[in-house]
């Protein structure tokens, strides 16, 4: 694209300003460490349901042969990032601070690197909109930003995008494996663009990329000439490559938390899940490998490399001379929003975007809380417009309701307020807690519910049934005492008929009367 | 890896610890007290001198009653804060059993039985502040002349007497029964105003008097903290303005019934510290950005009222102390509308 005015940009209110630490493993290429001696691939399915397993163990597979696949169509695809024998299927532990672990694939590489591809489609552009679709769903591509959301999914026929956004903002510290893809890849990287493009019918995409990455935007200028795809340099302001917060930044357009971008036509991909989806149409290969910025303080080396899916992430560290005297955190993802790994011998997973070896001195631990002073730099800090203290003064009393009521669920969980909080006091901490609280609680609420409902349910049939019986003695004393009119006691008899007949005139009208309460109360139609 | 350490994010943080902002409030205070020291003596910084170790010490207590940490709360300044506010906004003749009051106060009622830093719904100096002046309103309001008309500024040695109970009137020739704001008052229109400020800022006499300098080096102050963002501009912009347009409303060009004109008003009493050291305390204010705007206004507005149709000479005081009052409604009815949110 010659055009050299640039778009209006929304910059984020709120957001902060972080030191890039990204140099290091800018440094070089994109490296290729060696085959391990054993991958690790989760097939658990991202609804947490189990995958249906293709393989079994003692089978040889080829590289990107489906190991296991989804129950429907939302499911996603894993395939064998090498060829090689599968050793096993149990239970692993993964890049997590629980140390939880989810059934794997434990795959011993032959050394061949023997594929097995889907006809490739040199010419997308006579592709139609379900081609496309079933093909990313074959090839198991899900989102390399982080959150690794199935792509299809996104793309289901019946969505009616306009926008395609192509996330290249990376806006956390430390991360670079975006920026290194763009630097080497623009071209294929342009080419996903436009096959995601045709896919959903958008109109337009653009590209929003940090001013931060001076490198990437001029590879990208440079193979930019598609009309339809225009590149946005904004702001380098944490967390500028939030969803939500990158639309509006680049539209002015807001998108609430309980409406989906889709649902607004939008449409949000990584640069590595584009350049995922032109292998996977183009050269027909399944989704296998990712790059992965390895880096930190512990490290004698800091780089990026293409790793494929299943790497044990010790590999990965003993590669780059991993120090584990100065180790003090490993984390996967940036410090703002990774995850503490507790296990060396967890895999890269396709959320494993960093791979951060910290020391003490980099990531210092976290000083003691204090007191909030209420001194607001959180509220200036929120992306999201919150107001982060009184959230904690809520969240602390356990007032889960008082939190809602100031939008707790908004919340993104960026850190940013933690990050400023001069009183060093852990607000995501508190956020998410609060959250899982209420989760919890909804949940029991609709146990209570149900069960209450089934326990009405049968007390009011345990009524009505007494009621019948009630009714059937009382007409079978009226019946008798026609038929034994001469019967000396009748007076006695007639009075037991009569209170019969009054308590189930008296239990009609109790009944109604629950029955309409119930109604009232549940909205149900009572028994 | 050192294990027992898992942490959920964030992992990085800023290293801005509340002891810095606390420091940085601090120096920020430096030209405001020159100029007391300056023009009406060496009383407010024996006053600070005396405050600053009583409040440390009261915090302390109250903390270990409270069974709290003491040396992680008292290294959050805040009780040096207090204590420094209070030396600010008292006069410089105050004997020391005074002064004493003024700060248990403010520790300990104020603060840690209102539940203690956070939590504490009234500015504590202020609350101070208050009470020594409903209660002991003959000492709260004798201020001195300041050096330019008072030719016989108390001596370090005087002001020590004054400290330990001399009755001031004795040697001081020149001293005032009022601050500024009051003799203003009790001579409305009459020379001293006429000739000091009426004239004196346009016609290059700034030096004339005092308190504009006073003002002047907490107006110094509160820049410095805007430019550090350790504050944010609503509170003082709002304060000060609707300070000054009240004062233009109802200013009549300097006649014996002119309520003062706005510059007298932004550069006399408490003004400046109210508004950018005061006013701005973080736990007592109003939280959102348009709420603060309110607040500021309303506070503003107080301080113009107080001091044009009250007893007392100064509002500021008062002024802040409602504003607190009013800082959680306030807070209630301004709460900002996230992102996304439409209605
Ligand atoms: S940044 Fe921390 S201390 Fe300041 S208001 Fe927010 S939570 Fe309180
Ligand atoms: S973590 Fe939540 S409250 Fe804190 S800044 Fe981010 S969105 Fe706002």
């Amino acid at each position: 694209m010659t055009v050299t005015e640039q778009r209006r940009v929304w910059p984020l209110p709120g957001g902060i300003y972080l030191e890039p630490h990204k140099a290091q493993s800018l440094d070089s290429a994109i490296g290729k460490p060696p085959l391990p001696q054993q991958l690790v691939l989760c097939v658990t399915q991202p609804d947490s349901a189990n995958a249906i397993l293709d393989v079994q163990a003692g089978d040889y597979v080829l590289k990107g042969q489906l190991l296991a696949h989804g129950m429907d169509d939302t499911g996603i695809n894993i395939h064998a990032s090498t060829s090689g024998t599968v050793l096993a299927i149990r239970p692993h532990v993964l890049p997590n601070t629980s140390g939880f672990e989810e059934l794997c694939v434990i795959l011993q590489p032959d050394g061949e690197e023997r594929w097995t591809r889907m006809p490739p489609i040199p010419d997308f552009t006579q592709c139609s909109r379900e081609i496309i679709y079933a093909r990313i769903q074959q090839a198991g591509i899900r989102g390399l930003g982080g959150a690794a959301f199935p792509s299809h999914a996104k793309l289901a026929p019946g969505s009616r995008i306009h926008t395609l956004v192509l996330n290249a903002c990376e806006c956390e510290p430390f991360i670079s494996c975006d920026e290194a893809l763009l630097k080497q890849y623009a071209a294929d990287v342009v080419t996903g663009v436009q096959i995601l493009l045709q896919a959903s019918h958008a109109v337009r995409c653009l590209i929003g990329i940090e001013d931060n990455k001076p490198a990437a935007i001029n590879t990208l200028r440079a193979v930019l000439t598609d009309p339809r795809i225009e590149l946005v340099v904004i702001p380098a302001q944490y967390p500028s490559g939030a969803e939500r917060q990158l639309i509006y930044t680049l539209t002015g357009i807001t998108i609430a938390t309980e409406t989906l971008p889709v649902e607004k036509g939008f449409l949000c991909h990584n640069p590595a899940t584009a350049l995922a989806v032109m292998r996977a149409v183009v050269f027909g290969e399944a989704m296998v490998s990712r790059v992965t910025t390895v880096t930190g303080a512990a490290l004698a080396t800091s780089g990026n490399f293409e790793v494929l899916l299943g790497t044990p992430i010790n590999e990965l560290l003993l590669l780059c001379g991993i120090d584990t005297t100065q180790l003090s955190r490993l984390i996967s993802g940036g410090p703002l929003m990774g995850t503490q790994i507790a296990n060396l011998e967890a895999p890269v997973m396709a959320t494993t975007n960093c791979v951060l070896a910290t020391t003490a001195a980099e990531l210092p631990a976290a000083l003691p809380e204090q007191a909030c002073i209420r001194c607001g730099f959180c509220v200036a800090a929120c992306p999201v417009l919150l107001q982060p203290q009184v959230l904690y003064w809520h969240t602390r009393q356990q007032a889960l309701a008082a939190a809602t009521a100031h939008h707790l669920h908004d919340c993104i969980e960026c850190g940013a307020c933690a990050y400023v909080c001069p009183s060093h006091i852990p607000l995501v901490q508190y956020f998410r807690a609060a959250k899982a609280a209420i989760h919890i609680e909804q949940a029991h609420v609709a146990v209570a519910n149900t069960s209450r409902e089934r326990f009405e349910f049968h007390q009011a049939r345990g009524h009505e049934e007494k009621l019948r019986q009630e009714q059937r003695r009382a007409e079978r004393a009226a019946l008798s005492q026609q038929t034994h009119e001469q019967v000396p006691d009748a007076n006695g008899a007639q009075a037991t008929i009569a209170a019969a007949l009054a308590r189930v005139k008296a239990k009609k009208i109790e009944q109604s009367v629950t029955a309409n309460t119930n109604k009232q109360n549940n909205g149900d139609t009572g028994p | 890896m050192s294990s027992g350490m898992l942490n959920s994010s964030p992992h990085g943080h800023q290293r801005v610890v509340v002891s810095q902002l606390m420091q940085q409030v601090l120096l920020a205070c430096v030209p405001g007290l020159t100029a007391l020291v300056f023009f009406f003596g060496w009383g407010t910084l024996i006053n600070l001198l005396w405050l600053i170790p009583l409040a440390l010490l009261l915090e302390a207590a109250a903390l270990r009653m409270r069974r709290r940490p003491v040396r992680i709360h008292l290294q959050d300044y805040s009780a040096v804060i207090t204590a420094t506010l209070l030396a600010l906004a008292l006069p410089p003749t105050l004997p020391w059993w005074l002064s004493l009051l003024g700060i248990a106060v403010a520790i300990i009622v104020a603060k840690h039985l209102s539940g203690g830093l956070g939590n504490n719904p009234f500015n504590p100096a202020m609350t101070g502040y208050a009470v020594l002046l409903v209660a002991f309103p003959d000492y709260m309001t004798r201020w001195l002349l300041p050096a330019e008309i008072n030719h016989n500024l108390p001596s370090l040695i005087d002001s020590l007497q004054f400290f330990a109970g001399r009755e001031p009137d004795a040697g001081i020739d020149a001293f005032t029964g009022a601050t500024l704001l009051d003799s203003f008052r009790q001579q409305q229109g009459a020379q001293l105003f006429s000739e000091f400020w009426d004239t004196s800022l346009l016609a290059g006499q700034w030096s004339g008097e005092g308190w504009e300098w006073v003002n002047a080096g907490f107006l110094m102050g509160g820049l410095f903290l805007l430019y550090k963002r350790i504050i944010s501009w609503h509170i003082p912009v709002s304060v000060l303005a609707t300070l000054a347009l009240l004062a233009l409303i109802f200013h009549d060009g300097g006649s014996s019934q002119s309520q003062g004109s706005p510059l007298l008003h932004l550069f006399a009493g408490g003004t400046m510290l109210g508004a950018f050291f005061i006013a701005t305390d973080p736990v007592t204010a109003a939280t959102a950005k348009r709420g603060q705007l309110v607040y500021g206004t309303l506070i503003g507005t107080i301080i113009f009222a107080l001091r044009t149709w009250s007893s007392y000479p100064d509002g500021v005081a008062f002024a802040v102390l409602c504003g607190n009052f009013a800082a959680p409604l306030i807070d209630a009815f301004t709460k900002p509308r996230p992102f996304g949110h439409t209605s």
